[in-house]
Formats: C-alpha cells, structure tokens, sequence
C-alpha cells in the first residue's frame, strides 16, 4: 500500500474509534451501569451468526449505492446531498412496475424495476445538473429542494395509485417481483432463520466496481475529474464541461434510484409509508462515501461497516436505552466518519512533523 | 548602535527529504536595501520564515542590534519591529484601506473603536510618501498596486524599522514598479533596513546596496551590488552562466497563419468595451508580441482567439478557415497551442499527474484511447519521452502530482504538451510569468526554435525586455485596442512604454491592419521627448531610478539616452488601467497562496 492509502486507511480507522468512544461516553451518560454491555452489543453483534452476517449486508445494499452516488458527484466537483430524493423516486418507480407490470414475466419485471428506478433517479439528479451546468445554481440548494418535492410527489403517487388504506402505506410487492436469493439465504442463516440477503449486495459490489472503472480507466472518467479537480483547465482543454456535469448529476441519481429499488425489493416485506419525512439512506451515504474516502472500492466496504454498527446499535433497546438514545449513539458514529479528510490532513502533517 | 540589524548566523533548517538552510548567514546593516536573491526553491521562503518565528531553525542564532533574539511566532517579529510584505497580500478584502491597517493593533476605549487618531496617522503617513490612496475605500475596490501600498502603510503604522518585501514587483505594472523602487530608497535613506526578496536582476540593480545569493539553501555569498554585473549576479544564483540576450536568426514571414478581424468584446456591467475593432494577421515564422499593461485586454483577446470566451463581434480565421464560431477543441485541432497565462488555473489539473497533464488536448485520440479506456502504459511512455526531451525535473517522474512540482517545471510540462503536438499556432501569454532565470531562458529559447521551424507564435507578455528580445513585430494594446504595430528594431522602450500608457496613438496614422509598416508608425521621437519634462518635473525622488521595464541597461547605449528626463514613464501611476483589472485581480488573489515552502501542503 502507497502511503496516501495507507494514510487513508488509518484515518478511517482512527474517526472509527474516536466515533466509537463518544458513542460510548454518551451511553455512559445516559445509563452507566448498561452501558459497557450495550457498546459491547454494537461491537459485536453483527457477527454473532451468519444471519447477522446477512443481515448486514442486506443492510449494506442500499447505502453502498447512495455511498457510490455521493462519491461519483464529489469525484465531478459537485456535492449530491439530492441522494434521498433520488433514492424515494427510484423506490417508488421500482415497487410501482413490481406490482402493476404483472404482465411482464418475473424475470424481466425485476429487470424492469431495478432499471426503471436508475431511469427515474437519473431524471430528478438531471434537474439540479441542469439548473448547475446552464444557470450556474448551487446544486446543493437544488438538490435540497428536490429531496421535498421527490418526497411529496412520490406520497402523492402513492396515495393515488398504490395505497393500501388498511395500512396506511403502500401496497405489498408481490414475492416473485422481489429481488432472488441466489442462494444466499443457504449461507447466511442460523438454524432455520435466513437473512433476507439478496442479490441486491452482489448488484452493489458490482457496481462499485463498474464505477471504479469509470472513473480510473476510461477518457469519460478523465473528463469527469478533470472537471471535478479544476472546470477552468476542463474547459482549456475543450472538455464540455456543462455536459459532464448533467451526465455526472444523472449517474448519481441513477444510482441512488438503484439503491431504493433494492432496498425495497428485499422481500423483507419493508413498504413506503407516506409520512413527511425524507428517507435516512441518502444522507448516511455522505458519511458511507466520505469514510470510504470518495473510492469506490472503499465505499463496499465502508457501506457493510455502517451497516454493522447500525444493526448492533439498533440491538441496544433490551438494555434499557430509549429509542432516541440508540439513534443518537449510532448517529455521532456515523456521522463522525464525515470527519475522515480533516483527520487525515492532521495525521498526514503529525505523521511529517514527527520524523 | 551595532553595526548589523538583523544578523541571521548559521541558520540550518531542515525538512524531510531536504536542508532548505544549510548554515545560512545574513547580516542586515541600518538604512541598506538588502536583496535577497536566489532561484525558486533556493530557500529564500523558508530563510524569512524562519526570521519570522513561523519555522524554528535546527540550528544558528538570530541577533537583533547584535542582541540575540528567540523569534517564536509573527507576534515577536512585529515587537523587534519587523515587517513583511508577502506575495500574496495578507488583507481583509471587504474591510476598508484603513480598517485594514489598523487590524491587530486598533486603539479601543472601553471597547469602542477609537478610529480618529489612527485615521490621523495613516492619512500624515500616506501624504508622506505621497500614496495618493484614499483610506475609506475597501480593498476589493482597489488595485493591486494600491493594496501592496496598504501593506506598506501597515508596517509604517506600526513604525517596523526592518522591512521585508517578497517579490514584490510580480504583480505590478511598470509604473507601479517605479513607484515602489523610489518608496523603497525614500524608507532606506530615512533609515529603514529593507530586505528584498527577488529573482529579478535588473531590479537589484536599480535598487539595492548589497546582495545575498542563495543557493539550494546554501548562502553563495554577498556583494556590493555597485561592484557586480547582472551577468555575474546570475552565474552566482543559477551555478552557471546563463546567457541574458538571445541569438536571434533574421525572420523571414511566410504565409497568414491567424487572420483576426474587426474583433470586439462589450464589456459586461456597465463596464467600458474590452475589446475594440481588433485586427491583425499572425504570420508563419514570426513573432508577433503583444505588449502592453495588465488588464488592457490581453487576457480577453486570448480568450476569444482561443475560444475560451465568446467574442460579441468580429472573424477568426485559422489558416483560412473561419473558426469565429467555432468551439474550444475545434480550434485546437486546428493547430492553435494555447500557453495560457495562469498555469494553475488553466494549464495543469494540480490534482493530476505529470503524465494525466500531458494529455490533456489529446486524451481522446487514438494514441491515448482505445473504446473509450485510457491506453495508460500508451500515456506513461509518451510522458517519459516529454520529460526526457524538454527536460522536466520532478520527484516521482511522470507519476508527480502537478501540484508538488516547481513552477518552471508546471510551465515545462505545460509547454512541452502544447509544442509536441506539433502546432501551427502557438499562442503564449506571459510564459515566463514567475520563473527564474534558467527556466526563462529555457522557455525562451523553446519559443524562438519554434518560430524557427517555420511556426506562427503570438506571444503576449507585460515584460518589456521580453518583447524587445523576442518580437519580430509588437501590438501594443491600450484600453482594449491596438494602439501601435512597430518593428522592435525601430523602436525604443520610452517609445514603447508611452504607447502602453496611451500616451501616444499609433493607429492614427495606420491604414492597413496586418501589415508591418513601421516606418510610417513610427512616432516623431523627437516631439515625445519635447513634450516629456514638463510633465516629469516634480517627480524629483526617482530622477536616476527609472523603470526597469522602461530602460534596461543594454538598451541605453542603443538609444543614446543620456538625457535623464527623457528615459523618465509617463508621471500618471493609476494611468492606463483597463476595465478588468479589478476582476483579473481579484481572481488572482482568490487564489491561496502557493507555498514555496516544504511542509505547507496546499490543500484546496
């Protein structure tokens, strides 16, 4: 490892524990004499059976692809804080062709879907790219704005077209348009119990691999960075910049629409519910895709990392810690991980001073 | 009193990888101008910053008024008295001329701003030096000039009796430049101790008592600067001898290369017109320069030839081809090679290596790419062979990050992928822009091989020298027009420099735009001279110290000048200065500093 990954690796490793200890102190706080159990639980307990190993990864799926999504923007010069958005249009395009293409043989339905949602993200990342590349709007403004309207309009929709009124939600996926197991469901159990894990988590790692190629190997990943590191040079040089950035803006909505498909078609029974608030998977893929330090390939495995933390955390309530406290915890270790660049500046200049 | 002010003795700071000082001595006297000469990266940053507190030195001693002294942060240089003009000026732009100066050491009465006595000072102080500044002004609304001459005000303010300037002169117009020589010799005789960091020779020699010349952080030596030639001065700093004057072949122009008509550019917000009704034919196997002050609409006729900007009005032709409406890559591939003027901003992706900036006009080719994937052992192997041919230094070869390189070698790489691509164009604006000596020479000598091989260059650069050595025929440009089309053979730098401050109109009499008449555009040099000592008489500081760029040494023999009013630039310092300066400034200054120093990583 050259000495920028090694610096990488360590500063993720260092946030990760600074992370981990204030999440501690806050248990402390709130209850001491639990506390040491519950901070072992979020440790430990995404490892203690295969099924826990699944279920991680099932977790993992959609915010690797919301990691990626964010990651791609910043790799371009642009910060895509639309995922969110992007991720409930391209839910909602996914689980609308899941339940009403019946026609469409389950292969190609889920095909369908998980297309269909990369096509929908893609447009709603279009608008802010567009309002950036031809009418120089900060896209984190528009993209803002997009995550409110992406939200009630997809609540409007379910409403009108996929409302189960029994529940108050949508309306179920039917088993055969989710995503298959491929045999997963062999490996990662415990006893009789499965994890739902999917192929959603190989689509994942397969796409942070596709986007790693696109960005390191091909002339279209030149010009996006190009433009992401200096737009005047870009320009210089006759790369069309205002076209890069409409294309970035619409890869990164395509896969954070890709990333609501499948967390949707997990055949966990999880259906979209029509509350006013925007979905959490966009806004932890900014820390997915900062702790991976903006590589694709350390996006996989940052995204299981926070994915394992937040199913242990989510195990703390049978100590006694209140819901919220259990959000809290989880949340500062997570959102600690954003602190990575500023950690590796200090460490890259401790590690200069010392010799 | 002891005979040194400051004396630096045996100063050896060391960073990873490299001793920037190795035993370095420096000794200041009272009321000198002291210069500090050396190469980029010679250790000249890292020797004030050391005076300064901002590094602490392995070993060596600072003495102040033969006191030894522990410098430990810019707090204890300013209590020594010390001062310093940095490069990239340290002021707060939105804040007022005079908020700015008392920034730091503002006088408060019951934490109430007391405002009256400061402005009191400032304003005596200015008059003074005759600053003609108005201190209620905020900074962004002034020049660059007037913010270095707030930076002088602030060490005045807080009576520094050693003074630091830090290539002071790289942002200044002639004017500007002459205007601080004469500031920096009225402070010296009045006692002040001034350090002056330069690459610059001929402004030594206008200026300085003695000079220091460092070397790879070793300290060559110091010298009386009345005892030395500039021929001397650069052996010592470059470790060779280094030819100031150019061989030059005779030119012989072939056939129209760029034809540009009737170009115009509006100039936006109400501002004046940028570019006005600009013709003029480039030519294969010439040099055309462009000369004339900063921000009189160089960079927005590059801009527009190159297709950075679009033109409101007026045709482009390439080689015949009508290119007015044609975009960035199109007109490169129609052999224009674009050295642009800001390397950072426009020529090198910092983030990309060495070999990822060599391709960047030709990353899509066929060379570079095979169905849309980077042929990268392709772009490896091309980028070792530019580096072999133009000789570029760097740490890791062609795996560098641009940013970690040297500025003349930024510019070499920048220079090697326009030339390699064989163009019929080159377009080059101010190539030498901040390098030293042998880098400029380098440069130089690339550009002439260029017109040589029967290439069409269009050079523009602010540098009278420059213009005079390289052109085969000069535009002066003023205000955003062609104000004079001469041959430098016919023509004198007090010529040229009155020409750049519009002082004189050669167009009035030009009928026809792409030929060489310079006979006929040739100004009665006679009644310039006439005219010029009235308007010089008060100008009695700087009567023996004229602007460099207006009369270099080698050029006064040529000129028979020894009439000293007539060697003098026009009088009107703030003269001349186009509608974008203000923005072409600002951008400059957005910029953070670029550290010459090792260990000040430039993180954007």
């Amino acid at each position: 490892m050259n000495r920028s990954g090694f610096l990488s690796f360590m500063s993720a490793v260092l946030v990760l524990i600074i992370g981990l200890l204030i999440g501690l102190v806050i248990l402390l706080v709130s209850d001491a004499s639990q506390a040491f159990t519950a901070f072992w639980t979020i440790l430990s307990f995404g490892l203690r059976s295969m099924r826990n190993i699944g279920d991680v990864l099932l977790n993992a799926t959609p915010i690797i692809l919301t990691g990626l999504s964010v990651a791609f923007a910043f790799k371009t010069g642009l910060f895509n804080i639309g995922a969110t958005g992007q991720l409930t249009v391209g839910a909602f395009v996914a689980i609308y062709i899941g339940i009403e293409f019946t026609f469409l043989p389950p292969p190609l339905r889920i095909l369908a879907s998980v297309l269909g949602a990369a096509l929908a993200g893609a447009l709603v990342g279009a608008v802010p790219g567009i309002l950036k590349a031809y009418r120089n709007v900060h896209e984190v403004i528009s993209c803002i704005m997009m995550n409110y309207i992406s939200m009630f309009l997809v609540n409007f929709l379910i409403i009108n077209f996929l409302f189960d009124q029994g529940q108050g939600r949508s309306l179920p996926m039917p088993r055969e348009s989710n995503l298959p197991q491929a045999g997963l469901n062999y490996i990662f159990r415990d006893g009789l119990r499965a994890s739902n894990v999917n192929l959603g988590i190989i689509i994942a790692i397969a796409v942070a691999i596709l986007i790693y190629i696109i960005l390191e190997k091909t002339t279209f990943g030149y010009e996006l960075k190009a433009c992401g590191f200096n737009r005047d040079a870009a320009k210089y040089a006759g790369i069309n910049e205002n076209r890069n950035i409409v294309a970035s803006m619409m890869i990164c909505g395509a896969l954070a629409g890709m990333g609501g498909a499948l967390m949707l078609m997990s055949g966990t029974g999880m259906r979209m519910d029509t509350v006013d608030s925007l979905a959490p998977e966009g806004f932890t893929g900014i820390s997915v895709a900062f702790l991976g330090l903006n590589n694709p390939i350390g996006i996989i495995f940052s995204g299981i990392l926070v994915a394992y933390l937040s199913l242990g955390g989510a195990r703390m309530q049978p100590f006694g810690f209140s819901a919220e406290i259990v959000e809290v915890v989880i949340s500062v270790i997570i959102y600690f991980c954003a602190f990575v660049f500023l950690v590796k500046a200090m460490l890259g200049k401790f590690l200069k001073g010392g010799n | 009193m002891h005979m040194y002010v400051i004396e630096m003795r045996g100063i050896t700071k060391e960073f990873p990888g490299i001793i920037a000082n190795d035993d370095v001595t420096l000794q200041l006297k009272k009321g000198e101008i002291h210069a500090l000469l050396g190469e980029n990266g010679a250790g000249k940053s890292t020797l004030m910053s050391v005076l300064f507190g901002l590094y602490k030195q392995e070993k060596g001693q600072i003495f102040k008024d033969g006191q030894e002294v522990i410098v430990s942060g810019p707090g204890d240089a300013n209590l020594l008295g010390i001062g310093m003009v940095h490069q990239h000026f340290k002021l707060v732009h939105n804040f007022t001329v005079l908020e700015n100066i008392v920034l730091g050491v503002e006088t408060t009465k019951n934490g109430v701003l007391q405002m009256k006595e400061a402005r009191k000072k400032v304003l005596e102080l200015s008059q003074k030096y005759s600053f003609e500044i108005d201190i209620d002004k905020e900074i962004r609304h002034i020049s660059v000039g007037m913010q270095q001459r707030v930076e002088i005000l602030k060490m005045l303010y807080r009576e520094n009796e050693v003074l630091i300037f830090d290539e002071p002169t790289a942002v200044l117009t002639p004017q500007e430049i002459e205007a601080l020589m004469a500031t920096m010799k009225e402070l010296a005789a009045e006692g002040k101790s001034i350090l002056f960091i330069t690459h610059k020779l001929d402004e030594i020699k206008q200026v300085a008592d003695r000079c220091s010349v460092l070397r790879k952080g070793k300290m060559i030596g110091t010298v009386e600067v009345a005892d030395v030639s500039k021929e001397e001065m650069s052996e010592m700093m470059v470790g060779r001898k280094v030819s100031l004057s150019l061989e030059k072949q005779d030119y012989e122009a072939g056939q129209t290369i760029l034809k540009v008509r009737n170009l115009c550019q509006k100039g936006r917000d109400g501002q004046k017109d940028r570019l006005k009704d600009i013709s003029f034919d480039v030519k294969a196997g010439e040099i055309l320069c462009i000369a004339g002050i900063e921000g009189n609409g160089q960079a927005d006729l590059v801009y527009a030839l190159t297709g950075i900007a679009p033109m409101d009005s007026g045709q482009v032709y390439m080689n015949g081809v009508n290119i007015t409406r044609a975009k960035i890559r199109a007109r490169t591939e129609t052999g224009i090679a674009h050295i642009p003027e800001d390397r950072h901003k426009h020529g090198l992706v910092l983030d990309y290596s060495l070999a990822y900036n060599t391709i960047l006009q030709t990353y899509y080719t066929a060379d570079f790419q095979q169905g849309g994937f980077l042929k990268k052992s392709a772009i490896a192997k091309y980028a070792k062979r530019l580096i072999e041919r133009f000789d570029i230094r760097s740490g890791k070869g062609e795996e560098t990050l641009a940013r970690s390189m040297s500025g003349g070698n930024q510019q070499k790489v920048i220079l090697a992928r326009e030339i390699d691509r064989d163009p019929t164009l080159l377009i080059a604006v101010q190539p030498t822009r901040g390098l030293d000596v042998g880098a400029i020479e380098y440069i130089h000598k690339q550009l002439l091989a260029q017109r040589d091989s029967g290439k069409a260059v269009l050079l523009v650069s602010l540098e009278l020298e420059e213009v005079m050595n390289l052109a085969d025929r000069i535009l002066v440009m003023f205000e955003g027009k062609i104000v004079a089309d001469v041959n430098p053979k016919d023509v004198t730098f007090q010529e040229l420099g009155l020409y750049m401050s519009g002082a004189l109109d050669g167009e009035q009499s030009r009928e026809n735009a792409g030929e060489t008449s310079a006979q006929a555009l040739q100004p009665g040099s006679s009644t310039d001279r006439e005219t010029q000592p009235a308007e010089v008489e008060n100008d009695n500081v700087n009567s023996n110290s004229v602007g460099r760029k207006i009369r270099p040494t080698e050029f006064e023999n040529q000129t028979g000048n020894q009439n000293p009013t007539a060697g003098d630039s026009p009088p009107q310092f703030e003269h001349g200065r186009g509608p974008d300066t203000e923005a072409t400034n600002n951008e400059s200054r957005g910029r953070p500093p670029q550290g010459e120093l090792p260990g000040e990583g430039v993180e954007e």
